[in-house]
This record gives C-alpha cells, structure tokens and sequence, in this order.
C-alpha cells in the first residue's frame, strides 16, 4: 500500500476547512494517510484532525510560516516515510511550499491547481490559459506532487480517529530575511476566502463610486473585487483584480456591476456558482455568462438591491 | 551586475483559444506576447540598469523559431542581450525548467535573476521556484516592489489578507514579478530600430550540457471545458427586476 501526505495549513489558529476537501480527494487512493502539521501545541487541533492514520507533528522554536523551513522539513518526511503522494489545497502557503519540495526532490513532479485527479491512472485535470481550456496530464514520476483548487470538491464527513503521532523536529535555513509586515488596513474580505463578491468594472466611472459596491458588500459580507479596466483606470487596486492576470476566484454567489466581460476577466470567476451580471449595455458580452441579468443603470440598480436585501436578510 | 530575465511566449490574454490533435492550441492568428508577469520583471530589470552603472540585461527565452519575437521586444524595451535557447520539442515542466537554469549558468553566474511569478498558458505556477531551487539561488515570489542597495535586493511582497512584507535577501538571488510591480513601458520607435539589429544568441540544448529532458509527466489531453448553459435577463421595470433577483438569490439559487 502507498503513503500518502497532506499538507495540514493553520490559518488564524484554526485548520483550514480546504484540507478537509483534500483528505476527501486522497481516501479514494485506498492509501495510509498522513498528515503533516507544524505546531508546538497540538492539543487544539485534535479534534479537527479528522481522516488521518498518521500524524507528522513538526515542532521547533521557530514555526513562523517561512517557505525555506517549511520546504526541507517536508522534503525530508517525505523521504523518510515512502510518501508517494504529497497533496494540499492551491493556497499561498502551498504555491510556495510545494515547487520547492518539487525542486528539491529528484524523483517528483508537481501539478496545481488540479479540479480532479485518477490515483488508478495518475491522471490530473487542471485548467490551463486560465480556464479557457482544460488539460489531462498523467504525472509519470515516483513521487506525485498534487494540489487541488479551493472550494471545488465536497468534503465528507469524516472521523476524528485516533491517528498516531510522530513528532519531527523543523529543519532548514532561511534564505531570505522578513525586515517587516505592514498589516493590511483593508477591512474588506479576502477575495479567495469571500463567499460572495461585488465586482465593479470600467462602468464604475470613478474611484469614489465604489463606495455603492462596499455598502452592498458590508451588508452581504462580500469581499470586493475588480475587473482590470477598473484596476488600469486606477478605480480599484491590483489586490482586487479578478481575472486572468488577477485572482482567480469561486465564490457561491459573484455579482458583476458595470463589467463588460472580456474573456481575461471572465476566466477569473466562471466557476462561481451563480453569477448576476448588472450593466446598461444590453450587448455586453457578460450576458452571455451570466445566470441571472438585469440591464440597467448601475448607479440605479445596485443602491435599490441593497435595499431590497436588507428586508430579506 | 550579471542580471537575466526569463521570458516566456504566450497568447495574448484576449486570445480565444481551440485546441489542435487533442492535446495542442491551433496556433494561426494568435497574437504572441511576453507573458504579463514575464513582462513586469523584464520592466525591472531595465528600470534597475538605469540606476545603476554596471547592469546588463540579458533576456532568455526558450522554445522554437517563433519565440524570436519576445526577444525583439524585450531588446526594443531596452534589454542589451537577447537568448534564444532553440527547442522545438514539447517539454514537460521539470526539463524546461532545468534548461532554464543551465541556460544562466551558461553565459555567467547571476546576480539577479528576474522571473514572471506564472506564465499565463500553462498556469503550472512552479517553473520560477524550480529554476531558484535548480540555481540553488534563494528566492521571493510576487514581489510589488524591489529596490538593490550594497549587495543586497529589498522587496515588498503581498500575502494573505493583504498584508505586505518586505523581505530582505543576499545576491545572487531570484525575484519573481507581480502585477503591482511596475507598468511597463512601451518601446520607442528608435528603440525598436535599434533592437533590429542586434543579433540574436542562439543556443542549442546540446551546448547546455547533459540535461535530462525525458518527460516525467505528459499531457494526455487538452480540451475545451463544457459551455454554461445561457443564463437568463430579467425583465420589467428596475423595481420588478431587483426584486425578482433577490427572490431568485434567495429562495431558488440559495445563495445568500
């Protein structure tokens, strides 16, 4: 039988809700599955570590989040274990851990960001040209390096259990110093964790017209997004753009205000499960995408949907 | 300085893609471009050797006779060497990037090394920390801003939630690009002029040096994804339509 090992990524203090997805996606391999934690107090954690057989629980005196130490420590429990497979959620902790464990390993090859993977055939699909097209790759080395999207798969319900724990000491050395973290002053939510999200588009006319799209986000605890002509306009920043050449998002609900949908910032959210699109040009190419349209002006259009939400809500 | 810039020849963006003998894109009328990111580093680099006195640029890109063009605009942009490492072959991730790296240790040890953080075609998201780990050369990704002072590189970077870093590392390093970067400027005429005629370097994988290139992984497929069904306009008055949506959101889609 193969080993395989999750990546088990904390955020805020608690585990992430994606690796329960990824624990999913590895019990359909019939492998012994491991978990690899790095945290000096585990007993917080125990009950949120649900379908494991093994716990690789890393410690040291410094477990601050740094992709050098976190790289070598996994690289060397994957050697020392027979880990086969070493899987994880596409998040920011993952798309700087996995490549160097990848480069670090001579027998291993990476995919990302995959929506689905055969363990019979070793077969992923993930989206290339940001989800324009599709590709199959079958990853032909002995160690399989896989990380699959957020919020795609569904979780089961898995069991606590009682895995047992191995402890592994933190090794590496940072190559890179962190002079300082300027906390970011945004409240808004994160895009790639926001259940819904209000985008605004060329159509937003200016910066201070956004102030409609954070009300409406502030009452639906949305984060705010952006198309790039909003963010070449300089209306919104980089760190809202949604698109090819931004974030890649999918949220349950995406409402599009004043975006004419161009293909680079229609890859960026096709797979949210509902997309409402609101703009005046009946011909926007966004109403060909979108669930749900209404044409109008936005300016009209988003104020009264606030008001109408907030006697639902 | 030894700075190198890593470029990659892909679709433009508004590019709409079909695919050729199931695992290939049809290439007739696609627009080339320097991949967005790519783009953004190879925009730093000429800003750094404006600074400073002795930076020279050199841009290598990898692939067959028609990513020639990248080179001449990167050239155009006011890069001084151009590197073509001449490979008509599809090679997975792992070889390419191993190519990558002998490719810069092949014309002189780096101090700077400039990468896009992804090349928008094949979003694989790894080549720019593999060709790090295979230099063996430290490296931050995503930066949004760089600065060089006394041997040593400072950048800023975005993380999660926001928040932004500035991290400190020792040359030689490897920097990897983010869109807030930079904007990059267009080529002037003269510029492009000038670029006409500056030779192009060609390289062969054999001058490289024994690297191995057997695929480790292979493309089985490469398919258009299912098309959403049309989705529908709502109608009537602005009043009727908002209403009707927020029924729909909330008693038939489940969204809120």
């Amino acid at each position: 039988m193969s080993n395989s090992a999750i990546y088990i990524e904390i955020k805020n203090g608690k585990i992430r809700k994606n690796v329960n997805e990824v624990v999913s996606i590895a019990k359909t391999s019939g492998s012994t599955i491991y978990g690899i934690i790095f945290a000096n107090d585990i007993q917080g954690f125990k009950d949120q570590l649900k379908g494991f057989d093994k716990i690789i629980n890393v410690k040291g005196e410094d477990l601050d989040f740094h992709p050098d130490l976190y790289s070598q420590t996994i690289t060397e429990i994957i050697s020392e274990n027979n880990i086969e497979y070493f899987l994880g959620s596409y998040t920011f902790q993952a798309k700087e851990i996995f490549p160097r464990v990848a480069g670090k390993l001579t027998e291993a090859s990476l995919i990302n960001d995959c929506i689905s993977y055969d363990f019979k055939s070793n077969t992923a699909t993930k989206p290339v040209y940001s989800g324009k097209l599709l590709k199959e790759i079958e990853i032909l080395n002995k160690i399989k390096l896989i990380t699959f999207r957020p919020n795609v798969f569904p979780t089961e319900e898995l069991e606590a259990g009682s895995p047992e724990m191995i402890e592994k000491a933190v090794s590496g050395v940072k190559r890179s110093r962190v002079l300082e973290v300027k906390k970011s002053e945004s409240k808004s939510i994160d895009l790639m964790d926001a259940e819904i999200i209000v985008s605004g588009g060329r159509g937003m006319k200016e910066k201070e017209n956004f102030k409609l799209l954070e009300d409406l986000a502030g009452l639906l605890n949305a984060g705010i997004g952006a198309s790039r002509a909003a963010v070449d306009s300089e209306f919104a920043t980089y760190n809202m753009q949604v698109g090819q050449t931004g974030k890649v998002v999918n949220p349950k609900l995406y409402i599009a205000c004043g975006i004419s949908g161009a293909i680079q910032h229609f890859v960026g959210m096709k797979t949210s499960k509902i997309i409402v699109a609101i703009n005046k040009d009946s011909e926007a190419p966004i109403f060909k995408k979108a669930d749900y349209g209404i044409v109008g002006d936005l300016f009209k259009i988003v104020p009264m949907l606030k008001e109408e939400l907030e006697k639902v809500l | 300085m030894n700075v190198f810039v890593l470029i990659k020849q892909v679709p433009d963006t508004e590019a709409m893609l079909s695919v050729k003998d199931g695992n290939s894109i049809k290439e007739d009328n696609i627009k080339w471009i320097i991949s967005p990111y790519d783009e953004y580093s190879l925009e730093e680099a000429i800003k750094l050797k404006e600074k400073e006195s002795d930076v020279i640029v050199n841009v290598i890109t990898l692939g067959p006779d028609r990513v020639e063009s990248v080179l001449r605009s990167a050239l155009a942009m006011g890069a001084d060497n151009g590197i073509h490492i001449e490979c008509s072959e599809d090679l997975d991730i792992s070889a390419r990037s191993r190519i990558l790296a002998e490719a810069v240790k092949n014309e002189s040890e780096p101090d700077i090394v400039f990468i896009g953080r992804q090349a928008i075609d094949d979003d694989s998201n790894q080549t720019h920390i593999l060709v790090s780990e295979y230099l063996d050369l430290p490296v931050t990704t995503n930066i949004t801003s760089f600065k060089y002072e006394n041997g040593k590189v400072i950048v800023e970077r975005e993380v999660e939630g926001g928040d932004i870093e500035t991290i400190e590392m020792d040359t030689p390093c490897v920097v990897t690009a983010s869109k807030a970067l930079n904007t990059p400027r267009y080529a002037s005429l003269m510029g492009i002029m000038k670029a006409k005629k500056i030779p192009l370097k060609k390289v062969s994988l054999s001058e490289l040096g024994d690297i191995s290139i057997e695929k480790k992984t292979n493309t089985k497929r490469l398919f258009a994804p299912p098309e959403k069904a049309p989705g529908r306009i709502l109608e009537g008055e602005p009043e009727d339509m908002v209403k009707e949506l927020v029924k729909i959101l909330k008693d038939e889609a489940k969204v809120l």
